[in-house]
């Protein structure tokens, strides 16, 4: 595993630079795993841990609930699909968080704000990707499928979802990245709750290992969700080139 | 013709119907703090009159375009780099999949530390968001060059750095743009959220200080103004590169 | 004898034993063909002589000296048309002159005479997204000819083409050999078009790839080009090769 061979490179630099004190902020690699080791049993971390899990997966939850039937939708009826289609398209790369202070002053402070804020990042890039997997389901599939006689439910069901599942998936993957970074800026702006709230108390105290070390694990979270996604992906691969 | 006007019918009334649905929303009396659509626009036009927007515009457009020129130099060198040399790419690739998929927003607060709440706080902020998807798209650019196109230069006994030359930067020249397009995308993201976590200034100020007074429309009306301007921004490059790019 | 291999071997990465044990010489001034059905190495064994791909084994001599690479002498035709898609048809005609530092004027000129020749007249400043498949086909064909390389070596370049294009293109082809003194090893899958066209043709069996026969159609070529479909040495040589083919599909 060559990229496994590169990101101890990084790790021994890391090492090196830390014990050098080339930086005030950057402590040695060990330092910093030793303060993940040391913060992760706590219960301070594991209530923030919580309450970040709880964030993070309702708003994916609410963004899949939504975004991919809305997907299908837009994809299967064209009206729909031209009256959404600008407003997705614009929302995808929008900055989202310029509204979460809209959200702030409407909903309040606390966790419901950063539950919107996760549906908002991520319900967009997944409305879209699921059109676009549904709009280019294989005309000659669904022909096909309607030649033999295939019920609404069964056409849905056994041609179109699957064969647009590679895109849907992709986009929940993105969509699971963006959440990612949903419930930490919405944690953040909100200031008092989460792992937002321990990014501050790290920072402001300057309690760089312990920093370092909340952000390792929450990068890796963060990858961690996407590779899993990715995996699946790489199940529904296999056909994906040949539709 | 007609598929044209379909087109713009469609969009025009894509507006009407998000703006009649907001107007509605905002009658509604969920909350004091969600202003209906009419209120909100006059909001925006007193302040385009009066200048508050424009000044403010100017002074949040510094970091932005600051962080996304620098990116773009630095970003597309490097993307490049990574796309010829397998050692880079071996050494930099996990890095920068790493860094895509990471909520950066995490390391701004450290940065205030570090830099204070200045303008290289923030344009470091932009730097480290558009980063990433630049470099990428350049790496990606240049490593998808067509392979017939790279032996029919070998056949004609073209040297590496002719092929590089002639083949493989023109390929990549429409990935490249691309990568500049969501970097600036990326750059519009990571400048909202340096305003709200760093320190107010420009746009940010405005909405700090308007949410502060209560003056919800025009909160809502400077908010709406940033995505607006991000988004028309975006589109007009997407224009730009279809023409570049056919 | 123009173009010799020997004893040509090739395995691939994974593994898979390409060709083996080769021996062909192709005559000056002739268009030979490689035929058989898909796997057997045939545009393997044409990469190699153009020295595009590495071998493993054995030797291939142009004017009885060794070649490892590509060189002035051998132009290559490309199945995929492998045209710059950001330039027009004069650059993209002129290019091999250009890698060679031919100054521009001097090779746009070249250029288009080739241009005009393969019967794109007209056309110098289209880009390929505006060209048909043929009209591309025509463009890499001028690209090979404007180089003046004695050895024009043509991998399957009318597969991408319609029947109709395909057919024309045969019959320009043969007409624009006639005027130009060139060697050509050809590669199709189509045994039309190989007894059409070939003056030799090498039945290669697939894997690993070797030759199994050595065909040459007793057609008679001066004939005008709808007449040689129904030369009875064209329909011969057909009926020969396709016996001696079928047993592979």
């Amino acid at each position: 595993m060559k990229t496994v061979l590169s990101l101890v490179v990084w790790f021994v630099l890391w090492e090196i630079a830390g014990r050098l004190k080339i930086s005030t902020i950057v402590p040695p690699f060990s330092a910093v795993i030793e303060a993940a080791i040391e913060i992760a049993p706590t219960e301070k971390f594991g209530k923030a841990a919580i309450i970040t899990l709880r964030s993070f997966g309702l708003g994916m939850l609410l963004a899949l609930a939504i975004g991919i039937p809305l997907g299908v939708v837009m994809a299967r009826v064209k009206g729909v699909g031209r009256l959404l289609g600008m407003w997705v398209n614009i929302f995808v790369s929008a900055p989202i968080s310029a509204l979460v202070p809209i959200l702030m002053a409407v909903v309040g402070i606390g966790e419901t704000t950063v539950v919107v804020t996760v549906f908002l990042f991520a319900v967009f890039v997944i409305t879209l990707d699921t059109q676009v997997g549904i709009t280019h389901a294989d005309r000659s599939l669904v022909e096909m499928a309607r030649s033999f006689g295939a019920s609404r439910a069964q056409l849905y069901s056994k041609v179109l979802f699957l064969s647009a599942l590679p895109e849907i998936l992709a986009g929940v993957r993105l969509g699971a990245i963006r959440g990612v970074k949903g419930v930490v800026i919405g944690q953040l702006l909100v200031a008092i709750i989460g792992v937002g709230e321990l990014f501050e108390v790290y920072s402001n105290n300057f309690l760089m290992e312990e920093f370092w070390a909340l952000v390792t694990i929450v990068f890796l979270f963060a990858f961690a969700i996407s590779e899993a996604i990715a995996a699946l992906e790489r199940r529904v691969e296999y056909y994906a080139a040949s539709r | 013709m007609k598929s044209d006007f379909g087109q713009r019918g469609w969009q025009l009334a894509s507006f009407v119907f998000f703006f009649a649905l907001w107007e509605l929303a905002g009658r509604w009396p969920v909350s004091p703090a969600f202003p209906p659509f009419s209120q909100t626009a006059v909001g925006l036009w007193e302040m385009i009159l009066d200048g508050t927007l424009g000044k403010a515009y100017l002074i949040t457009a510094q970091p932005l375009l600051l962080g996304v020129a620098l990116c773009a130099v630095a970003g597309i060198a490097f993307g490049i780099g990574m796309g010829l040399s397998r050692a880079i790419e071996w050494l930099s690739l996990p890095v920068f999949i790493i860094l895509q998929a990471a909520p950066m927003a995490a390391i701004i607060p450290l940065l205030t530390y570090m830099y204070g709440i200045g303008l290289t706080s923030k344009v470091l902020a932009v730097i480290m968001l558009a980063a990433p998807v630049i470099v990428m798209n350049s790496y990606k650019g240049i490593r998808n060059t067509p392979p017939s196109l790279l032996q029919m230069c070998r056949s004609f006994q073209g040297t590496r750095v002719q092929e590089v030359l002639k083949v493989v930067l023109p390929h990549a020249a429409a990935l490249i743009f691309t990568g500049l397009r969501l970097g600036l995308a990326m750059g519009f993201i990571g400048i909202v959220i340096a305003e709200l976590l760093i320190t107010p200034t420009g746009i940010g100020d405005l909405i700090s200080y308007h949410s502060s007074v209560a003056d919800y429309p025009k909160m809502f009306a400077t908010i709406a103004s940033i995505v607006a301007v991000a988004a028309i921004s975006l589109h007009l490059l997407q224009r730009l590169e279809r023409r570049l790019f056919p | 004898m123009i173009v010799e291999v020997k004893n040509i071997a090739k395995t691939y990465d994974n593994g898979v034993e390409a060709l083996r044990d080769v021996n062909l010489s192709f005559p000056k001034g002739q268009l030979s063909t490689l035929l058989g059905p898909s796997g057997c190495g045939k545009t393997t064994l044409l990469k190699i002589i153009a020295g595009l791909i590495p071998r493993n084994g054995g030797e291939v001599l142009v004017n009885g000296k060794p070649v490892d690479g590509p060189g002035p002498e051998r132009a290559f035709v490309f199945q995929d048309f492998a045209l710059l898609p950001w330039a027009d048809v004069l650059r993209n005609v002129a290019f091999g002159l250009e890698l060679r530092g031919v100054e521009r004027k001097q090779r746009e000129e070249t250029a288009r005479r080739y241009i005009a020749e393969v019967g794109l007249k007209g056309f110098e400043h289209r880009t390929p997204a505006q060209l048909s498949g043929g009209m591309r086909q025509r463009v890499g064909l001028a690209r090979a000819l404007t180089v003046n390389a004695d050895i024009i070596l043509m991998d399957e370049p009318f597969s991408s083409v319609d029947e109709q294009t395909r057919r024309k293109f045969q019959e320009d082809l043969l007409d624009l050999l006639r005027h130009h003194q060139k060697t050509v090893i050809f590669v199709t899958h189509s045994i039309e078009e190989a007894a059409y066209l070939s003056d030799q043709i090498a039945l290669l069996s697939p894997r690993p790839g070797t030759v199994s026969r050595i065909v040459r159609p007793d057609v008679d070529r001066k004939k005008a080009p709808d007449e040689i479909r129904r030369d009875r040495g064209y329909l011969d040589t057909v009926d020969e090769i396709w016996g001696m083919l079928r047993q592979y599909v």
